[in-house]
């Protein structure tokens, strides 16, 4: 009977943990939002999380951006010749981009890229007591290590998304016009007409502001209640990413059934 | 409060993604015709406007002069209106005809004026009264069908004669 | 009690949970002395100061701190409390990614608007203070244990705090830095007019630099005295102590519910 009734209990005692992370991540938000005087006044706090969080970034977000759009343009053509609408190849690599692969592929690198770094950071300055040194200096940590994080990855990922938006687009130019021989003007002129400012440009990067929201939240909030040793840091950062996955995927379907 | 290394790169990186969204919204996208250019509208009554969709472009002669902004049914004559915004420095005479038209076999769907020979130009607001609807595929496959097996039936008897 | 006593615990009790820390505790310590806190690990030492800095509250008693209750206190007053107090973590705390100069005038920058040039000057000072100008320009991944230490004091009194919490300053040093960190203890005591509070374990060089200790075991108070007072006390428990013997009044087998046979699963022995 016991042994029956392990799993179920396991499972019970899961969800309610679940749960109740939920709501210390929501009152970790608005403490966050509530804090976030000192890192807007004090904006060089941020800046130098921007740094982090989003220069840093920079290179894996550009090359991948790259192949992204390369193998969409691949892709792309291989299945639009067979429908003789190879013309539309601008549009297709573009709207592709635009709308679903870029925020959601930038999302994904930035978590594993600058979320499990902020993750490891925050655990580690918990784990070494500079957290609580902090507050016994009268520091309030939110405002001063959290916020500030938070906010760059708000004001990186639309920038990140944005960059790998264009370096797909390049990508697929180069594999369309360049390597199969489109013609550039069609390619342009596709994707021009197609492609609408507000509904695919605008809404993308909504989407990536969200996205940034999201991962960032969960990365600093991963860090802050990481358990103060070398394992509890490690599984923090590996839960930061993971969820962070989770997360883009679930939140990528609800706005796009909200905004498309 | 000294200027640091981390600032420049920073900076470099905003000015980066505000390239980058310009380049979307300017390249990528068509900002072009609601960005400062004057607008006037037009109507057109179709028949069947076929897959024709708010946004689709209106060309003269394959150059893109305007935009489709709205479509609707007219519920008293039960014909589809739309409303036509065209670029102001392109006037149009009062005999101008409209057509839908089809980019290639299966592509998407457009308007294409044809410039009359009416000294009078149109105003904003006006109607094109001449319009000849989308083609609609499945119609045409039926006329052809019908088409066909008449001309089958007319010719089974002569063989049988 | 005195009317000179700065910090005061009144009858405080804490526990984690169910398990407590500490029972009915009262101690004073007094404008402008040193006091050490002694006990074997996990007797709650820690937990005394974490009590002073407001960090966790007590669940019964009070503790005073100037007169003012810190268990009572508004965040806005906590935080007023917190700036006029220095505390020095057990391993330094630094922050790992500001350099020794940044960390040193990290309190100076956050709660004072003084221009640049004047917080350089108090920093440069406060080196000079624990002797380790010259190295503002490294981090803290550069600094030899003892010298984060030092460091660590130097950002500690940045504010000329008027209490300072030692939270076992002597943790993991060498003889040499051991002594440095005693010296400079106590020198900035004097120097500064502090009430200092002091958790420690390390007995000898403790006596050699307070005023007053205070012996915690099992969550009460065991003894107290001047350094000379305890030196030549008749409590075996604080002759065990200082002299560091494995056994005595402190078992050295953890109070198991069963015994060892019982533990193994043999049958019939009771202990």
């Amino acid at each position: 009977m016991n042994a029956l009734l392990a799993p179920i209990r396991r499972l019970g005692a899961l969800s309610i943990n679940a749960i109740w992370r939920l709501g210390f991540i929501s009152r970790f938000f608005v403490a966050i939002l509530l804090n976030s005087g000192q890192s807007l006044l004090r904006f060089r706090l941020t800046i130098r999380e921007v740094y982090f969080a989003g220069v840093l970034s920079l290179i894996i977000i550009i090359v991948s951006g790259l192949f992204v759009g390369m193998v969409l343009g691949l892709q792309g053509y291989n299945t639009l010749a067979r429908f003789g609408s190879a013309d539309a190849l601008g549009a297709l690599v573009a709207l592709s981009l635009l709308r679903e692969l870029g925020p959601v592929l930038a999302a994904l690198l930035f978590a594993s890229r600058s979320g499990s770094a902020m993750t490891a950071e925050i655990g580690l300055m918990k784990a070494t007591e500079q957290l609580e040194a902090m507050s016994v200096m009268a520091v309030n940590p939110i405002a001063r290590v959290v916020a500030p994080r938070f906010w760059a990855g708000v004001i990186s990922m639309p920038i990140l998304a944005a960059l790998f938006n264009v370096m797909g687009i390049f990508g697929g130019y180069l594999v369309g016009v360049e390597m199969i021989g489109l013609d550039a003007g069609t390619f342009w002129s596709q994707m021009q007409n197609n492609v609408d400012l507000h509904y695919d440009v605008v809404n993308g990067l909504i989407k990536s502001l969200f996205f940034g929201m999201a991962v960032t939240l969960i990365a600093v909030f991963e860090g802050y209640d990481a358990t103060p040793t070398a394992a509890g840091v490690s599984s923090a950062t590996t839960r930061t990413v993971v969820t962070s996955a989770l997360v883009i995927l679930a939140l990528d379907f609800v706005l796009t059934a909200f905004m498309f | 409060m000294k200027r640091s290394t981390i600032d420049l790169w920073v900076g470099l990186f905003v000015a980066i993604g505000i390239a980058a969204m310009t380049f979307l919204s300017l390249k990528v996208a068509n900002l072009t015709p609601q960005s400062g250019s004057e607008t006037y509208m037009l109507t057109a009554d179709f028949d069947n406007i076929g897959g024709l969709k708010v946004k689709a472009p209106v060309k003269s002669s394959g150059v893109v002069v305007g935009r489709v902004t709205k479509i609707e049914l007219d519920t008293k004559r039960y014909v589809a209106r739309a409303t036509l915004t065209l670029d102001k420095q392109y006037q149009f005479s009062r005999d101008t005809s409209a057509e839908i038209l089809t980019a290639g076999l299966l592509g998407e769907q457009y308007i294409g004026l044809v410039q009359g020979g009416d000294p009078d130009n149109l105003a904003s607001g006006d109607r094109i009264s001449l319009t000849s609807s989308a083609l609609v595929l499945e119609q045409l496959i039926g006329k052809f069908m019908t088409s066909f097996a008449e001309k089958g039936t007319q010719d089974a008897p002569a063989k049988t004669e | 009690m005195s009317s000179d006593s700065f910090i005061e615990l009144k009858n405080v009790s804490f526990a984690y949970g169910d398990r407590p820390i500490l029972q009915d505790i009262s101690l004073t310590i007094a404008r402008g002395k040193l006091v050490a806190i002694m006990g074997g690990s996990g007797s709650g030492k820690t937990t005394l100061l974490r009590l002073i800095s407001g960090q966790v509250l007590a669940q019964k008693g009070q503790v005073l701190v100037n007169g003012q209750d810190v268990g009572r206190m508004s965040s806005r007053d906590l935080y007023q409390h917190r700036r006029r107090m220095g505390m020095l973590f057990q391993f330094g705390a630094l922050f790992t990614d500001l350099s020794v100069f940044d960390n040193v005038a990290f309190p100076i920058r956050e709660h004072t608007r003084l221009p640049e040039s004047l917080i350089r000057d108090l920093v440069l000072m406060k080196l000079n203070a624990v002797g380790l100008r010259g190295t503002e320009a490294l981090m803290p991944a550069e600094l030899s244990g003892g010298m984060a230490r030092r460091i660590a004091l130097a950002r500690a009194i940045a504010l000329d705090p008027q209490i300072m919490l030692y939270d076992e300053p002597f943790t993991g040093l060498d003889p040499i830095s051991l002594g440095t960190i005693a010296l400079l203890i106590k020198k900035l005591n004097d120097a500064l007019g502090t009430s200092a509070v002091m958790v420690t374990h390390d007995v000898h060089k403790s006596l050699e630099i307070v005023d007053h200790v205070y012996f915690v075991a099992g969550g009460k108070i065991a003894a107290e005295g001047t350094p000379d007072e305890v030196r030549h006390s008749s409590s075996p428990w604080v002759q065990q102590f200082v002299q560091g013997e494995a056994d005595g009044p402190v078992h050295f087998a953890y109070p198991a519910t069963d015994s060892l046979a019982q533990a193994f699963g043999i049958k019939g022995e009771t202990a």
